[in-house]
C-alpha cells in the first residue's frame, strides 16, 4: 500500500464515486449508527417540522463521502483528520431515492512533512451538500500498522 | 439554551466494546468496500489486530456523550430544534474490533445569536490504556422557538 506523495499535484483527482441512496439506506444507517431521528424515515414527521421530505443523515453523507479516499489511500491509519460542514440536506425520494456524487481532489500538499489535504466535493440534485469537507492524510510512516517497519499495529495484543 | 453550559465537562461514559459485527454493520451502512472493514485476515495482513472501523465510526461512541448533553436537565435544549452544523474527527489511530472505548464530553463553546444557540461539543475518546484514539467535535445549532 504505497501512495507516492511526491508524485501528487494540487488539483489531482484521487477518487470519484456516485452513491445511490434509498430509504432502505437511511433505515440501515439509523440502525448502524443509533441515530433514530424520525426525520430520516417518516415523511409525516419531516413535513411537520417544515422540511420538504425525508432527509439523509448528515453523518451518512459524511461517512460515504470519505470512502473514495480510503480506497485510494489503502490504510485508514493514514487519515489524521476529517471535517465537514453540513450545508444542504439530501432529500431522499421514497421511490427514486437520491444520487450523491463525490469527487476528492488534492487541495494542499506539504512534501517535506509528507502530508496532504484532500478536498471533497459532494453534490446531490445539482447542489453541493457538504462545505469545507477536508481530509488530512499523511504518507506512510514507520509507526503505521501497514508499514513493514511496524512491529505491532493498533490494538495488537 | 443555557449559556452557562460553556466549559462544562460531563462524566466519562461507560466502556463501549467495539464488536466485529458492529463494524461490519456500520461499514455496510456507509457503503464501504474496504476489505479491512470486513475481512479479519485482510486486516491482520495489513498489520491490525482485528477488523478496522471506518473513519466516522466513532460517532457511535460520541452519540453516547451527546445524549448526556441533550438530556442535561439544566441545558434547556429542545431536541427537535437541534440542527447538526459541523462535524470533525481528529484521530491518533483507527478504531479496531476489541477496543473498549470511553468518552468525555466538554462543551467548548456556547454562542447565542438572535435567540439561536451555537454549541460546540468536544468528545475525547480513549482506550482502556487511557491513550487517545479520536476526538469528535460537533457543532450544533439550537434554533430559536
Amino acid at each position: 500500500m504505497g501512495i507516492d506523495f511526491s508524485a501528487l499535484s494540487v488539483g489531482d483527482v484521487v477518487g470519484e464515486h456516485e452513491f445511490t441512496l434509498s430509504r432502505d439506506s437511511l433505515v440501515r444507517y439509523a440502525g448502524a449508527s443509533g441515530d433514530f431521528n424520525p426525520i430520516h424515515y417518516r415523511d409525516d414527521v419531516a413535513t411537520s417540522v417544515g422540511l420538504d421530505g425525508v432527509l439523509a443523515h448528515g453523518m451518512l453523507t459524511m461517512g460515504m463521502a470519505v470512502q473514495p479516499i480510503i480506497e485510494w489511500i489503502g490504510d485508514p491509519a493514514l487519515i489524521d483528520d476529517y471535517g465537514v460542514r453540513f450545508t444542504r440536506p439530501v432529500l431522499v425520494d421514497p421511490m427514486s431515492g437520491a444520487l450523491v456524487q463525490v469527487t476528492a481532489k488534492v487541495g494542499q500538499l506539504d512534501a517535506e512533512a509528507g502530508t496532504a489535504r484532500i478536498d471533497i466535493v459532494a453534490t446531490a440534485a445539482g447542489a453541493t451538500v457538504l462545505g469545507k469537507a477536508q481530509v488530512r492524510v499523511h504518507a506512510p510512516r514507520a509507526a503505521d500498522p501497514a508499514s513493514a517497519d511496524s512491529a505491532a499495529g493498533p490494538g495488537a495484543a | 439554551m443555557n449559556p452557562e453550559l460553556q466549559g462544562r465537562v460531563f462524566e466519562r461514559t461507560p466502556g463501549y466494546l467495539v464488536g466485529r459485527e458492529k463494524i461490519r454493520e456500520f461499514s455496510k451502512a456507509v457503503f464501504s468496500t474496504s476489505p479491512l472493514n470486513f475481512d479479519v485476515e485482510a486486516a491482520r495482513a495489513a498489520g491490525y489486530a482485528d477488523l478496522v472501523a471506518p473513519p466516522t465510526f466513532s460517532v457511535v461512541v460520541q452519540e453516547l456523550t451527546l445524549a448526556q448533553l441533550l438530556s442535561a436537565p439544566d441545558a434547556g435544549i429542545d431536541f427537535s430544534r437541534v440542527v447538526h452544523s459541523d462535524q470533525r474527527f481528529t484521530s491518533t489511530r483507527p478504531i479496531v474490533a476489541g477496543d473498549e472505548l470511553t468518552a468525555v464530553l466538554t462543551v467548548s463553546s456556547v454562542k447565542v445569536l438572535a435567540g439561536n444557540a451555537l454549541v460546540t461539543a468536544e468528545s475525547r475518546i480513549e482506550d482502556t490504556a487511557g491513550e487517545h484514539v479520536v476526538t469528535a467535535v460537533s457543532t450544533l445549532v439550537v434554533r430559536a422557538e
